[in-house]
């Protein structure tokens, strides 16, 4: 057993030193991670900033401008194009030079002063489904309070709206926390079904097996240095979102120190059995790449679980990252109580336990 | 003619191997297809069924009223309970994305002379895309219901929105032509870089250099094999987002193919540039994900609105080749030949590859002295 | 092929094919070729030779205009390796150092390839194919996936390619390593034949007896040009210093050792039961002739061999000494067999790899395990440590069975495998840590058993280093040091100086030869038949099953005749490979 231990302990300091030894493995395995999470975390947002838009005002009243001038003053919009004829508007949305249209009828400011109801015309870009979605709801916003500003009546009956856990709808708030677990499960399944194809490749693999470790040591020996590296990374990108983009932590940060070990455990047990099953590299490389992308598409992560249809929902039970998000999101935002967290981490320690011994039997097979 | 003859040979060489190797086919075929899918059914911008809560602290006819407004909703889940305490729990552990309380005074003010009532929407902000949308919709649902109610309309201002070549919002019209543009990076960039480093690793690639074949017929050998196979999963991909997946072709096939064939020369050629430079397999996979997959993912605008990102940002999108392919495929399938706009995407794109093949020339002519 | 050439030799006759002047490479600092002038001539088999890091494979790619020299000027039938890069590689044919063949195509698409490459009409393809499947005999593979042939197969289909559209002049680089005796000779055949229908062959090898045969011989050492001209002209420089100790009494090792730490002796190695020594140049024979006596031996004088001249030329051979057996505790063992293996079969599928082979290795005994590629003796090999599970029969190393008690079996045993796989992504120092602690060391225990094996084996200045960045030499020395951290009773060494140099094959001997002493076992499997010189026993295997188990001089004595009174190791084994088969066959 003391042996055994202490065997161990050799094969994962040498696991660890070919990841940590030389530089460039160092800046490959902790580099761009970090780069994709600056440029990512920016980058991806349903937010809808900056757009263009279009104006076409047939209506020559002070009301027209004035309305066009909310818009041009709301946050979203970016520039505002007055066009003159419905077809030039037609070619500006065809080109993809703006997201929407607006177009002001004749009698806007007549009718508005009479007190009249008005419809405002908008043409939007289907290309871009979300973004149009979303601006359309701005112009009727806009549109909706300038109306209120001009108009006689005033609207009594209201509606309170508040957004809990992230009351300015911060995009960043979202993308960061689940942007930790994506990358830090990417590298560790990359590591992991590098390790037994690249030794078997430069042959050091025979060596390792004349040599006493026997099939779990060497199972052992190949996922904690990959947990250890995942669980580093997740750390450090949970600290640049507290840190560099503020993201507040509310949660305990215990329940995730215990978390995301096993998360990333889950993910190793999968790129391990990927390792044992190839016989190169490159058959490693483009196999965790093949499983990767489907893990990150299902799992809540670009688009909500509860848009995907209900028996991709039942499928994506068995995908870790799933959980993990709800558990880092909650425990980001939430404060996520504990009951709640371990009501989430058991369907994932199952998937752990599962996937390990999947590649416990795999690898041993493979070496006998 | 002895180059033409040199450039077949090898180009079959080429081709057998793709037609031998597992993992080649397992890239170029089967992923397409599994990507496609899940395109299909895993992504999706179409928020429905958001599970909705909705606190009645008293009931009456207006509420009741209120309700059955929300209850009618196909986009919204509803739930309805008593004390909000009872969904608050809820909120937070995720099983509500947003809720309505209806206070216990509400029918009495509505009642009364000045119509002061109000009503609390409350979202759960950790998911900021589908609280707005619940935001949102539950707002338009009170306002229409209210609106109903009232008989004397204000000076009001409605908008029509009209939403063009897609005007369900169907986000998986927009999504299949993304993800084929993401297929053809992965064929392109991915699969080149793969296996020319696998050559300058096995020292195959040592032994072509001193045959009279010249670098530029060797990298060109590599581009001619995958450029049929790209174009082959371009067809492929079309005909399953259109029968499959009732995605519409409203512009020509010609203009579909061109610009495919187009976006596979920027596609081949960084895969041949990343093969120069790493002539290792491992580094040409990180930088080939790190560059090609990624960036064709998240910055090319088909799931996230570029218009959105902040300025370096944007500028950064200006590089990423997979960015004019999306914006023409888009076209193509839902808008049509609109040919100012092909045009520039054709004409970047075709600037892009030049410089790439012409970079990954250069790049490889130094031959072992590198 | 033959008329053809022969019209050209005579054209070119006078002009030489390769024109070396001034010569000057350098990576990083560091000189791969040092101020090179030589001249390679059509009609010629010329060897390079040298050690490790020598610039073999540095001048080769040159002479293939793969590589631009710093200054000098390389010319090839005419045309300048700087500008007419075109024009060179339509009159070279290369034959790199790794196989650089297309392993998921077959025999023939490979051939097709490079025939359209080297631009030869369709009509006249199918002419040459058929004089190189001729030449090569592998028509009955032509479809068969390269990476499936055996490793002379692999190595004769490279030259088929390198031949494609007649080269003026070829070049190859190591095409021998990894190749058994029998195929080597084909290969070699092939080769003598182009070069004496006028081609210009350069062949790089570090087998000196192949050099020995090649009609001149460029001796290379840092970059620079010790010898060129025919080998002769080397060898006889050591006339008269070549002597061979036959008929000993006791340990021919120790007594091999107790000659080398001789100040007048320069060289020695192995010889099966004899000993072969040379003298120093300026030392008279005396001393040796009292170890002689001693040992009550004869010692007589015999023709020297080019290998004699190398190693002298270089400095001689090592001093005989071996710091790590010398500091190892002998072997405590009451054993007589150290390792067994009866009836061990191993069948992939129907075709069976290993086929009912028996036998038994003595305690402190050298046991060779030899024959020809794809013959089964590495799946032999690889059931006796560990890595192959066999279909039938058991294999013991010091008693355990290596199926039921694996754990024990493997602490028992020391493995160096083909490659020297050590881990490059560590450094010198790590790869000793993590040797030690997978074989259980612990504590001061370990640190001092470190210490020890940096201190004998010499490698205290590259600590921190990568031995992917060290020559061959320090790579074998370190591979060697891994493997013995637990002090193993069984050593096995799979073709451990493959590809290697002579200065650093004796180095490794000499530890080979210490360790056996102390009783070590030492099971090897080789191509090189010097090497399998040093054993007590081979067992020949062949199409899976055991033909011969004898000592090296018995099966010399085997193959002897009136024609070949005595036989090499090599010609031994060519005799009688080619015996059974012939045996089998009728």
């Amino acid at each position: 057993m003391m042996a055994s231990i202490h065997r161990l302990k050799t094969l994962l300091v040498k696991e660890l030193l070919s990841y940590l030894r030389d530089p460039r493995t160092r800046l490959i395995l902790i580099g761009p991670p970090l780069i994709q999470l600056l440029v990512f975390s920016f980058a991806v947002t349903l937010e809808v900033r900056n757009v263009d838009i279009a104006v076409l005002d047939r209506d020559t009243g002070r009301q027209g401008v004035e309305l066009v001038e909310h818009l041009d003053a709301a946050a979203f919009t970016s520039t505002v194009r007055v066009v003159q004829s419905g077809e030039e508007l037609e070619a500006l949305i065809d080109e993809r030079k703006v997201l929407l249209g607006v177009s002001v009828p004749e009698d806007f400011s007549r009718k508005i002063v009479n007190g009249d109801t008005v419809s405002l015309q908008l043409l939007l870009d289907g290309r871009r489904a979300n973004a149009a979605q979303v601006s359309s709801s701005y112009v009727a916003s806009v549109a909706s309070a300038y109306s209120q500003q001009i108009g006689t009546q005033t609207q009594r009956t209201g509606i309170l709206v508040r957004h809990w856990f992230n009351p300015n709808l911060l995009y960043a708030w979202f993308i960061v926390p689940s942007l930790s677990g994506v990358l830090a499960l990417l590298m560790a399944m990359l590591v992991t079904a590098l390790s037994i194809a690249r030794e078997r490749e430069l042959g050091t693999f025979e060596q390792l097996l004349v040599s006493p470790f026997s099939a779990t040591e060497i199972i052992i020996g190949k996922s904690l240095p990959a947990v250890l590296i995942g669980a580093v990374l997740g750390t450090v990108m949970v600290l640049a979102g507290v840190l560099i983009f503020r993201v507040p932590f509310t949660g305990n940060p215990v329940l995730l120190a215990i978390t995301l070990p096993l998360f990333i455990l889950s993910g190793v047990g999968i790129g391990l059995s990927v390792s044992a099953i190839s016989t190169t590299q490159q058959q490693a490389i483009l196999g965790a790449f093949a499983i990767i992308v489907p893990v990150v598409l299902t799992s809540g992560f670009a688009t909500p679980v509860e848009n995907m249809p209900q028996w991709l929902q039942w499928v994506s039970v068995v995908n870790p990252l799933r959980w993990y998000l709800v558990i880092v999101q909650g425990l980001f935002l939430k404060s996520l109580p504990a009951a709640e967290v371990f009501r989430n981490l058991l369907p994932l320690m199952c998937i752990a336990v599962v996937s390990l011994s999947v590649a416990a039997v795999i690898v041993r097979r493979k070496l006998e | 003619m002895n180059a033409w003859s040199r450039l077949l040979a090898l180009t079959r060489k080429e081709s057998i191997q793709i037609l031998r190797d597992p993992s080649a086919l397992l890239i170029a075929l089967v992923l397409p297809l599994v990507l496609l899918f899940l395109f299909a059914y895993a992504v999706s911008l179409d928020v429905r069924g958001v599970r909705f809560g909705i606190v009645v602290e008293r009931e009456g006819a207006a509420t009741t009223e209120l309700l059955n407004a929300f209850e009618r909703s196909e986009w919204l889940d509803v739930q309805v309970a008593h004390d909000r305490r009872e969904l608050e729990s809820q909120l937070v552990s995720g099983s509500l994305r947003g809720m309505l309380v209806i206070p216990a005074d509400f029918e009495s003010r509505l009642a009364s002379a000045d119509q002061q009532a109000e009503v609390q929407i409350i979202t759960d902000g950790s998911q900021p895309n589908t609280a707005n949308f619940a935001a949102n919709y539950a707002s338009g649902i009170f306002q229409t219901w209210l609106a109903s109610r009232l008989t004397d309309e204000p000076g009001a201002i409605v908008v029509e929105p009209r939403f063009w070549f897609n005007p369900e919002l169907d986000s998986r019209r927009v999504l299949l032509p993304g993800a084929i543009a993401i297929i053809m990076t992965m064929i392109g960039t991915l699969l080149t870089a793969l296996v020319v480093s696998r050559e300058w690793e096995r020292g195959t690639m040592e032994a072509l250099l001193s045959t009279p074949a010249t670098t530029a017929e060797i990298l060109l050998s590599k581009l001619l094999p995958y450029l049929v196979l790209g174009m082959a999963a371009t067809v492929v991909c079309t005909m399953i987002s259109l029968l499959l997946f009732d995605v519409p072709l409203r512009g020509s096939v010609g203009a579909l193919l061109l610009l495919s064939f187009i976006f596979l020369l920027p596609a081949l050629g960084q895969g041949l540039l990343i093969s120069a430079i790493a002539r290792n397999q491992f580094i040409a996979a990180q930088l080939a994900l790190i560059t090609g997959f990624l960036p064709a993912f998240l910055l090319s605008g088909f799931l996230f609105e570029i218009a959105s990102m902040p300025a370096p940002i944007r500028i950064l999108t200006m590089i990423v080749p997979a960015r004019w392919y999306v914006e023409g495929l888009q076209t193509i399938f839902l808008a049509g030949d609109v040919w100012p706009l092909l045009g520039r995407d054709i004409l970047i794109l075709s600037g892009q590859g030049m410089l790439l093949v012409f970079l990954a020339v250069w790049n490889s002519r130094g031959g072992l002295d590198r | 092929m033959s008329s053809e050439l022969l019209g050209r030799a005579a054209a070119c006759e006078a002009a030489m094919a390769v024109d070396i002047r001034g010569v000057v490479k350098r990576f990083k600092g560091v000189t791969a070729i040092e101020h090179l002038d030589a001249g390679i001539w059509p009609g010629q088999l010329t060897g390079l030779v040298g050690p490790d890091g020598a610039g073999k494979t540095t001048l080769m790619r040159i002479m293939a205009a793969l590589m631009r020299p710093d200054t000098g000027t390389v010319s090839v039938m005419g045309h300048n390796v700087l500008d007419a890069t075109a024009l060179v590689h339509r009159c070279i044919g290369y034959m790199p150092q790794r196989f650089g063949l297309y392993e998921d195509l077959s025999v023939a698409e490979n051939l097709d390839l490079y025939a359209k490459l080297k631009g030869i009409a369709a009509d006249k393809r199918v002419d040459v194919f058929d004089r190189l499947y001729e030449f090569t005999r592998l028509q009955p593979f032509a479809s068969r996936p390269a990476g499936q042939l055996s490793g002379g197969m692999k190595q004769k289909l490279g030259l088929a390619c390198a031949l494609m559209g007649s080269p003026d002049v070829l070049l190859l680089d190591e095409p021998s390593v990894g190749v058994d005796p029998v195929s080597r000779q084909e290969l070699w055949r092939m080769v003598q034949a182009l070069a004496s229908e006028g081609m210009a062959v350069v062949w790089a090898t570090a087998y000196l007896d192949e050099a020995e045969r090649c009609e001149s011989v460029m001796l290379l050492d840092k970059g620079s040009l010790l010898f060129n001209g025919e080998p002769q002209g080397l060898t006889s420089r050591l006339q008269g210093r070549s002597y061979r100790l036959s008929h000993i009494q006791g340990d021919r090792r120790a007594l091999l050792s107790k000659a080398l730490g001789l100040a007048d002796v320069r060289d020695g190695v192995i010889q099966g039961a004899s000993v072969r020594l040379v003298r120093a140049a300026d030392m008279d024979v005396s001393s040796m002739q009292l170890l002689a006596d001693q040992s009550g031996g004869q010692l007589e004088l015999v023709a020297p061999r080019f290998e004699d001249a190398f190693i002298d030329l270089l400095g001689g051979g090592p001093d005989g000494r071996s710091a790590i057996a010398e500091r190892m505790e002998d072997v405590a063992t009451q054993r007589d067999v150290m390792v067994e293996c009866s009836h061990l079969s191993k069948r992939f599928g129907d075709f069976y790899a290993t086929r009912d082979v028996s036998f038994s290795v003595k305690t402190g005994e050298v046991f060779g395990l030899l024959g020809p590629n794809g013959a089964g003796k590495s799946t032999t090999f690889r059931m006796l440590c560990g890595l192959l599970r066999p279909t039938e029969g058991c294999a013991t190393v010091a008693g355990f069975d290596l199926v039921r008690s694996t754990g024990q079996a493997k602490s028992q045993l020391g493995y160096m495998a083909q490659k020297f796989s050590l881990y490059g992504l560590l450094s010198v120092r790590q790869n000793l840590d993590f040797f030690s602690g997978a074989y259980g060391l612990r504590g001061a225990h370990r640190r001092q058993r470190i210490e020890e094996m940096i201190e004998t084996f010499q490698l205290g200045d590259v600590l921190n280093v990568s031995p992917e960045a060290l020559p061959l030499g320090y790579r074998q020395r370190l591979a060697l040091a891994c493997s013995l951290m637990h002090r193993p009773s069984v050593l096995f060494l799979d073709e451990p100086t493959s590809g290697v140099d002579p200065v650093t094959r004796r180095e490794f001997w000499m530890h080979i030869s210490g360790l056996v002493q102390k009783g070590v076992t030492v099971m090897v499997t080789t191509h090189f038949m010097e090497e399998a010189e040093y054993c007590d026993r081979i067992a020949l295997v062949q199409q899976g099953q055991l033909v011969r188990l004898d000592t090296p001089d018995a099966l010399k004595a085997m193959v002897a005749s009136d024609e070949l009174p005595e036989p090499t190791m090599e010609q031994a084994f060519i005799r009688l490979v080619e015996a059974h088969r012939d045996g089998v066959d009728a």
